[in-house]
């Protein structure tokens, strides 16, 4: 009988994997399965928060999108201000914390002799390892009492003057409001985008710096003409890294937003994000309608962040290929 | 000449403003840090970590919530764990070049930093909703899910940083791959993927949107998984938000309590991947 007979006989067509031994094949089995696993709970999360929101698309259809009413005695729900709010906070967020984390990085990178970036480099990071409730406390407690007391009235007397600017900063100084969350969210999101620039300004060659600077550029020169144009796909993906966090971010913004289902023109009035309503009010949400609507709001979060932190990736891997 | 000048004067204001940059961010931070000691240890006594929580207006402590996290968070790490490293280990070693693993990757590094409130959302979609009440038990489930990416990211990486030429050798002598893995892989990785785990104990003992509505909250004393159950950041949330003073004081109190651990956690980490590093 040849080879082949007897591994068709005894059902045994491909001899390579037989000859694996057992140990062996378990632990391929279930090293696989875990890893699809991770597939599974994203696919799970999904599914689970699709099949939750079918009420309200069914309810409200796309207009769930566009409405602004939330009220839940009529049962009404609309997610417009919601969203608005987490744009809008998430927006000015990074308008803030988006230079000042490019400068820090910069700082550390050109600047700053090495005894002193290394220290600063690792209280950076830890810094970004401190939970978001952390600041959410210290907006409720220290920031926005400090913003009511000083810079909120001096803003609106001064902006009252201002055509354009009084609309955006009327009404009374409440400390809490969309203003206040979306300074917390800068402050939270710095740590994280001056951490990844600083790494992906590290990858920049010396010998290019070198190369500038043999010629007699500035340290801005180099930075603006040699680190930023080596490393924009990291940078942007630092960035949009950060606007994904700020985007989903829940309790640093529940704590000082004021939680009101509205869209003001006003950047000093209370507002709310689609993670705070959520943390507001789900415990508390009674019908199924009520819950259900809440749910489709993190279905729309969590589509937005999907869609912002799989470009982000791709932008760091893209650097990383580059990089090699 | 004069363009010189004005080239040296527009870098000497940008490196300026990048300087200013450095110390507000910084200064910032420290403040932050400066008023969480300055309020949460003027409350820090005995009683924090010997009392329950109190009623409106009462006096106590964070017993129940410390208790309530503690359980919660070995729950997630318990059984996020295993299944991470498990996943690690099949990107680092079984499917290192095929498709799959980089798709797993890749959603892998999403789920890193996929809102967190959203997983518990889905956890209560898929154990709260079925069960019928809020538990410990979805509370952990919630964490877990949380451990997984950290924990993944971790060992795929340190897995990598392990020699080829140990596992060729290993191959040399017979060793099947299964036991190069465990014998040898494992064991040259073994720091840091520790250190993957305390990051992640480090990243869900604070995590406080996923509790809130998984394992929900408990003003009494409980071990029970099947009820809810307290937790350092809801209990902090709770109170913060209340217009009790003595309330507020243990908010600041946890909110001490939490960043502490975290800090400590994360340190720890640093150093055991500095001594690593200096092999």
């Amino acid at each position: 009988m040849s080879l082949s007979q007897t591994l068709t006989a005894t059902g045994e067509t491909r001899p390579r994997v037989s000859a694996r031994p057992i140990g062996d094949r378990v632990m391929h089995a279930l090293t696989f399965g875990s890893a699809i696993l991770v597939l599974l709970v994203l696919g799970g999360v999904f599914v689970s928060l699709i099949h939750g929101s079918l009420p309200a698309i069914r309810a409200f259809g796309l207009g769930f999108i566009t409405s602004q009413s939330w009220n839940p005695v009529t049962e009404i729900f609309g997610a417009a201000a919601p969203i608005y709010g987490t744009l809008l906070t998430s927006a000015i967020a990074l308008f803030i914390a988006v230079p000042v984390g490019l400068g820090i990085s910069v700082f550390l990178t050109e600047l700053s002799p090495a005894w002193l970036a290394r220290p600063i480099a690792i209280a950076i990071e830890l810094l970004a390892g401190i939970p978001s409730i952390i600041y959410g406390i210290w907006g409720l407690f220290v920031l926005a009492p400090f913003l009511q007391q000083t810079f909120q009235p001096w803003i609106i007397d001064k902006a009252s003057y201002v055509p354009g600017l009084a609309q955006l900063f009327a009404g009374p100084p409440y400390g809490i409001g969309v203003f206040t969350a979306a300074i917390i969210l800068s402050i939270m999101i710095l740590p994280f985008i001056s951490s990844v620039t600083r790494d992906v300004f590290e990858t920049v060659p010396p010998m290019l710096k070198e190369a500038a600077y043999g010629l007699g550029s500035t340290k801005w020169e180099v930075v603006k003409n040699v680190v930023i144009p080596h490393t924009r796909a990291g940078v942007i993906g630092a960035i949009m890294l950060a606007l994904g966090r700020a985007l989903g971010e829940t309790m640093a913004v529940t704590f000082v937003i004021g939680n009101a289902h509205k869209i003001a023109t006003s950047l000093l009035a209370p507002g709310t994000t689609i993670s705070a309503t959520i943390a507001n009010e789900f415990t508390e949400a009674t019908g199924d309608l009520y819950t259900s609507s809440l749910i489709a709001l993190g279905l729309i979060l969590f589509v937005v962040t999907f869609i912002v932190l799989a470009a982000a990736r791709l932008m760091l891997h893209r650097m990383e290929q580059r990089g090699k | 000449m004069q363009i010189a000048d004005r080239r040296r004067l527009r870098s000497k204001i940008f490196m300026g403003l990048s300087i200013t940059a450095a110390g507000l961010g910084l200064s910032i931070l420290a403040i932050i840090l400066g008023t969480l000691i300055y309020e949460g240890a003027s409350g820090l006594n005995l009683a924090v970590f010997t009392d329950m929580t109190p009623p409106p207006g009462g006096q106590g402590g964070l017993l129940n919530a410390i208790v309530g996290s503690l359980i919660m968070t070995a729950m997630g790490i318990v059984v996020g764990t295993p299944i991470a490293i498990l996943a690690g280990t099949y990107l680092a070693e079984y499917g290192r070049y095929r498709r799959i693993a980089h798709v797993v990757r890749f959603i892998n590094d999403i789920l890193l930093s996929a809102p967190s409130i959203v997983i518990g959302l889905f956890v209560y979609e898929i154990m709260v909703a079925t069960m019928g009440h809020f538990s410990g038990l979805a509370g952990g489930v919630a964490l877990a899910i949380l451990v997984i990416p950290v924990v993944v990211r971790t060992t795929e990486d340190m897995l990598r940083l392990v020699p080829d030429t140990l596992r060729e050798a290993a191959a040399s002598v017979g060793t099947p791959r299964w036991k190069m893995i465990i014998s040898i892989a494992y064991r040259a990785a073994r720091t840091g993927i520790v250190t993957g785990v305390l990051l992640a104990v480090a990243r869900i003992s604070g995590e406080t949107a996923p509790l809130l509505f998984t394992a929900l909250n408990n003003q009494f004393w409980s071990a029970d998984l099947n009820a809810p159950m307290a937790s350092l950041p809801v209990v902090i949330f709770q109170f913060a938000l209340s217009p009790y003073v003595d309330w507020q004081q243990l908010a600041w109190t946890g909110a001490l309590l939490i960043t502490m651990s975290v800090l400590t956690l994360s340190i720890f980490a640093r150093i055991l991947t500095a001594k690593k590093a200096h092999q």
